[in-house]
């Protein structure tokens, strides 16, 4: 068996190394907290186009219990602590997404996810953009980065508006573009169109040496974003592309109670509708909107991905010490 | 047949796509963080030989093509047909023009090539990469040049058309490359 060995060649072990250092010492300068939330949690997550890994929590000696879910992200439980009154917090853990694997994914990867109290948008993009720098400065030569509307990005590389062009004109688009079976894939569902016709056609181009932000995303679109004050069809939500690759995604947190639960209810219709599990709405987290999030901004990196750029990397298993496939 | 789902679209898999066998190449999942699974799959069609490209829902299926790769001895061409034969069972297999394609100009006889049979019938010939062939007419080169520079075209006994080095002669025997069409070395 030479699958013993790591996937990734040992500087890689080294990049990673020093990759969390610099973001631990950009995050002590600032006085940001760093903070552990458990992998095994209790409620599960609605999105419909996550699958979480489950188990059973067996008390000493017995043998059936409670189903457990292994983290898709420490979005719920970082936002109980900031509820509590931690002020701003990091933490760099382990995320779990069954049915999850390519060149790109690996079910178990890391996550840096960071909340900052009284940031909107705008000033959290700011302190990513300056993470980022410092975090590339060696390897990579960025030009300054760009920010975009999803919408004038839509337009321009898919030739519709994502918002409001009818199904014929996005088939229409799309059979223009090489993508001939777009309109048998999606039919009639938003979403679905956004997701196909953005990952194919938009994305591939984004931050070509240089870090592209994204923002103003759809409101149809899933997510834990706010809504826009001045626009009802977008939310205030931001996606980091970087050589074509989507590194992270970041909200201005969504703080009310009931339209949290609200989304949990659509995507528990979803779910119903598939055939997919149905998890219990996360109770805890409902109940520390209500008791009060303060205002804050959030943002979830994905450090394998950012690896895979910084060593020129083929595949996420070139910057893992052991992918799935040999763990 | 099996059909097979796009988390088994693997390197070399048989499947029929727009009533073609076809044969995966590569297949990448894509997935927006927050959003829904797709998988682009690169398809070769193997009757035309043609590459295409499509994008899956994740979880979507195709069945299976009918398509093995058979090592078989080329015979003679009659005319209009191309005979092969399976040498451990002697079966005889016969292929027109259309399925033999560019393949034709590397023939020779007793080969050992690869038929694509589909449904039992061949689809597609693959001449073996290296083949030694004999050069029937090409312009007399100058004596002493390397095999460095120009070189000059050479017809083979299949009709085949290779550039060659000029010291090359007509009646040797010269080993070339199917894939790319070069020529690699003189046979002695």
């Amino acid at each position: 068996m030479a699958d013993w060995r790591p996937s990734c060649p040992l500087p890689a072990l080294k990049k990673r190394a020093d990759v969390l250092a610099t973001i631990r010492r950009f995050f002590s300068a600032r006085n940001v907290l760093e903070v552990e939330t458990p992998l095994l949690c209790r409620a599960g997550i609605t999105d419909p186009s996550l699958h979480p890994f489950t188990t059973f929590l067996h008390q000493p000696g017995g043998s059936t219990g409670d189903r457990l879910y292994l983290q898709t992200s420490p979005e719920f439980a970082m936002k109980r602590l900031l509820a509590a009154g931690c002020g701003s917090i990091y933490q760099i853990c382990k995320a779990f997404r069954n049915e999850e694997s390519g060149r790109y994914h690996n079910p178990e990867f890391t996550l840096l996810e960071w909340y900052r109290v009284g940031f909107n948008l705008a000033r959290l993009i700011d302190e990513i953009d300056a993470l980022l720098a410092e975090i590339c400065c060696d390897d990579l030569n960025l030009e300054l980065s760009e920010r975009f509307s999803y919408r004038e990005l839509f337009r321009e590389y898919v030739g519709a508006d994502p918002l409001v062009a009818s199904f014929e004109e996005l088939a229409e688009c799309s059979k223009i573009r090489g993508l001939p079976e777009a309109g048998e894939l999606c039919g009639g569902d938003r979403s679905l169109w956004l997701d196909l016709l953005f990952s194919h056609l938009v994305q591939p181009s984004l931050g070509r040496s240089r870090i592209a932000f994204v923002y103003d995303y759809p409101a149809f679109l899933p997510s834990l974003a706010r809504k826009k004050p001045d626009d009802p069809l977008v939310v205030e939500r931001v996606e980091i592309f970087l050589e074509g690759l989507e590194l992270g995604n970041g909200f201005y947190e969504l703080a009310d109670a009931v339209e949290q639960a609200e989304r949990f209810d659509r995507d528990l219709v979803v779910r119903t509708e598939n055939g997919l599990p149905l998890p219990a709405k996360d109770e805890r987290l409902l109940a520390a909107l209500r008791s009060g999030l303060p205002d804050c901004a959030g943002i979830a990196l994905g450090l394998d991905r950012l690896l895979m750029i910084l060593m020129r990397a083929e595949s996420i298993d070139d910057v893992l010490a052991f992918p799935t496939a040999r763990a | 047949m099996a059909t097979f789902s796009t988390n088994e679209f693997k390197g070399g898999l048989k499947v029929m796509f727009d009533g073609d066998p076809c044969s995966i190449i590569e297949n990448e999942f894509v997935k927006p963080g927050k959003g829904q699974a797709f998988n682009r799959v690169k398809l070769r069609n193997l009757k035309t030989g043609r590459v295409i490209e499509r994008t899956f829902k994740s979880g979507e299926t195709l069945e299976g093509a009918d398509v093995v790769d058979t090592e078989m001895q080329y015979l003679y061409n009659d005319g209009e047909l191309w005979h092969f034969m399976v040498p451990e069972s002697f079966e005889q297999y016969a292929a027109d023009a259309n399925v033999v394609g560019d393949s034709k100009k590397w023939l020779k006889e007793q080969d050992v090539c690869i038929l694509t049979l589909y449904n039992g019938t061949p689809i597609s010939v693959t001449p073996p990469n290296f083949v030694e062939l004999t050069i029937v007419e090409t312009d007399p080169g100058i004596r002493g040049d390397t095999s460095g520079g120009g070189g000059k075209p050479a017809t083979l006994d299949t009709g085949a058309v290779v550039r060659v080095p000029l010291f090359v002669q007509t009646g040797e025997v010269i080993k070339v490359d199917t894939r790319t069409g070069e020529y690699v070395s003189r046979v002695k």
